[in-house]
């Protein structure tokens, strides 16, 4: 287990550099001078040259990478052009907020998703189940701003039961943080909705169909009891790391659903810090989105194999 | 084409690949809706009531009515026509995109599944450095560095996907290697080229084909939204979601028309790819 773990963690952060070095030289192949993008068309080329010089961008490139990242090991991830101020807190803030907005998002999926598939498979074959199944693969597929669009216009233009856009004051109570937080939230749920469903679905169809089931059927068990102690226990497995797996997905839903809302999250900062040129700014939020999918990866693996003894002892071979 | 390359696939008794896909009520509804954009996109300007670039100053975001169906945009466009003739650049894009990404993807996931060894070894190590990142999130920043040319987001949006496909076709062609007929090939002294591009290609065609449907799906997905964001293909002709993202902000004041009909739209185009593509993979695997 433990040098499983170790091996995990050591292909995560050879993954990880070289993640950072694709956003660096991507951030590098960004067209415009980021001293002319700050002081703006008219200014002097010589005051551009100055900036350049002071931000330290007419340095070779690999110079630049590396004392990037020897900063952004030393917990310094460097100052945003746009902002004039360091990166950290600016990427903090954004973090919880979106933070915020995904846990809000999980905590309906999860069990929704669940409830969809387990339905689905206990009446595999059936209209529900292709009703289910089918209704997940296509929201799945829908843009998130086509999903939120629709939720606005119903909700909040016709029906004028949330705000739009969600104003989020600060300091506000718990429960009117929620409010504004359901429609930007029901776009995501869409979009996960069908992979959570899918996968609960085929694991208890395959708990379904194995012997401990069928024993547990012919000895006299209520249907309700076999589904939930001997179905349930051993179909949720999989699920649990498919939910993980889709917290990149989550993320990138998250870069148009703040866009949309306009909500100020980790995805408009990107958005920002793209279409900006901020560098800095762009290299330490994709860095981050980098990291947190890590550790989702990571840590539903551990979750896994925690819970089932059979892959346990798998991976300490 | 993709019924002739199922059937050949069929056994003799069975019905032919395409007359079960009709027999299927979810693939007839998708192609219906599908074949009604492929129609608005190729006899768009015909189609259309109004002109969908014409202006009309004095009747700026009027509510759908009988004159204008779907009312009119900040423009006083009639926002029905914008729609209709906007299937266009999507139904160029996204299709040449997913063309770009299933012939590259399909070449890689040949080579590395006939091959394997060191190859596959760095490049599934590659592909999972780029899978670490939402599939978006590559394509938007690839978009905003090189530009919003119609063929810089066809290459990369192709570019993205082909490690998805090759992946896919990878392990479809692991399976054949097993088979008997590729040792049979290769002792009657086939190159491998001849046996990865004759023999094993026709075999993962159904996989291939089946991929090429789902991810034409996410390809409108990812047009659209890139054109949400405000990097849409620069083509003259109208543009579902750079129209959303022009219109979005006058939801606060209630004109909903200019914004929702698209939306309608872009949902109405993707669910009957995903409708038509659920069919073919049901077909296909009996």
């Amino acid at each position: 287990m433990a040098i499983y773990l170790l091996r995990r963690l050591g292909l995560a952060v050879i993954t990880l550099f070289l993640l950072s070095v694709i956003i660096f030289f991507a951030g590098q192949v960004l067209p415009g001078d980021p001293a002319r993008a700050i002081l703006g068309p008219l200014s002097a080329e010589s005051a551009v040259r100055a900036l350049d010089h002071q931000l330290g961008v007419d340095r070779p490139l690999l110079t630049q990478y590396t004392s990037w990242i020897t900063g952004v090991l030393h917990g310094n991830l460097g100052e945003s052009y746009q902002n004039q101020s360091a990166v950290a807190p600016l990427l903090r803030a954004a973090l919880v907020n979106s933070a915020k907005l995904g846990a809000f998002a999980l905590v309906v999926i999860i069990p929704l998703g669940i409830l969809g598939g387990v339905i689905a498979a206990l009446y595999a074959g059936r209209p529900i189940d292709r009703v289910i199944t089918l209704t997940g693969s296509s929201a799945a597929a829908l843009p998130e701003f086509v999903t939120g669009i629709i939720v606005i216009v119903i909700l909040s233009v016709q029906l004028k039961l949330l705000p739009f856009p969600p104003q989020i004051q600060p300091g506000a109570s718990v429960s009117s943080q929620l409010r504004s937080l359901i429609s930007p939230v029901i776009p995501l749920v869409f979009v996960l909705f069908g992979y959570i469903a899918r996968m609960a679905r085929a694991g208890t169809i395959e708990a379904l169909e194995s012997d401990y089931v069928r024993t547990a059927t012919l000895k006299g068990l209520t249907r309700v009891v076999v589904i939930y102690r001997h179905v349930l226990r051993n179909s949720l497995l999989p699920t649990i790391a498919v939910i993980a797996t889709q917290t990149g997905y989550l993320i990138g839903g998250l870069v148009v659903v703040e866009r949309l809302f306009n909500y100020q999250g980790i995805g408009n900062l990107i958005y920002h810090a793209a279409t900006a040129k901020d560098f800095p700014m762009l290299e330490a939020s994709v860095l981050t989105i980098g990291v947190v999918y890590m550790v989702a990866t990571i840590g539903a693996d551990v979750l896994t194999t925690v819970l089932n003894p059979r892959q346990r002892t798998e991976a300490a071979r | 084409m993709p019924a002739g390359i199922a059937a050949s696939d069929a056994g003799p008794r069975e019905l032919p690949a395409w007359r079960l896909l009709l027999r299927r009520p979810a693939f007839d509804v998708g192609a219906v809706i599908l074949l009604f954009w492929i129609a608005c996109a190729i006899f768009g300007t015909a189609i259309a009531p109004h002109d969908p670039l014409a202006q009309q100053l004095l009747g700026t975001n009027q509510p759908p009515s009988a004159a204008h169906w779907f009312g009119t945009d900040p423009l006083g466009r009639d926002v029905l026509s914008r729609v209709i003739v906007g299937a266009q650049s999507i139904l160029i894009v996204a299709p040449l995109a997913t063309v770009v990404g299933t012939v590259l993807g399909t070449a890689l996931g040949l080579v590395l599944g006939y091959r394997g060894g060191v190859v596959d070894l760095v490049a599934s190590r590659i592909v999972e450095a780029v899978l670490a990142l939402p599939a978006i999130l590559i394509i938007f920043m690839f978009v905003v560095a090189l530009g919003v040319s119609t063929i810089t987001q066809i290459l990369v949006i192709g570019f993205i996907f082909t490690p998805l496909i090759a992946r896919t076709v990878r392990s479809a062609v692991q399976v054949e290697s097993q088979l008997e007929y590729l040792a049979a090939a290769s002792l009657v002294g086939d190159r491998s080229i001849r046996i990865m591009f004759v023999e094993i290609l026709p075999n993962v065609m159904p996989a291939v084909l089946v991929e090429f449907t789902v991810r034409l799906g996410y390809a409108i997905f990812a047009v659209a939204t890139l054109a949400f964001l405000g990097f849409g293909p620069q083509l003259s002709t109208p543009n579902w979601g750079t129209d959303i993202n022009a219109n979005y902000g006058l939801l606060t004041a209630g004109y909903w028309w200019a914004t929702l009909f698209p939306a309608l739209a872009i949902a109405s185009l993707i669910i009957a790819i995903n409708l038509v593509a659920d069919a073919i993979e049901q077909v296909l695997a009996g």
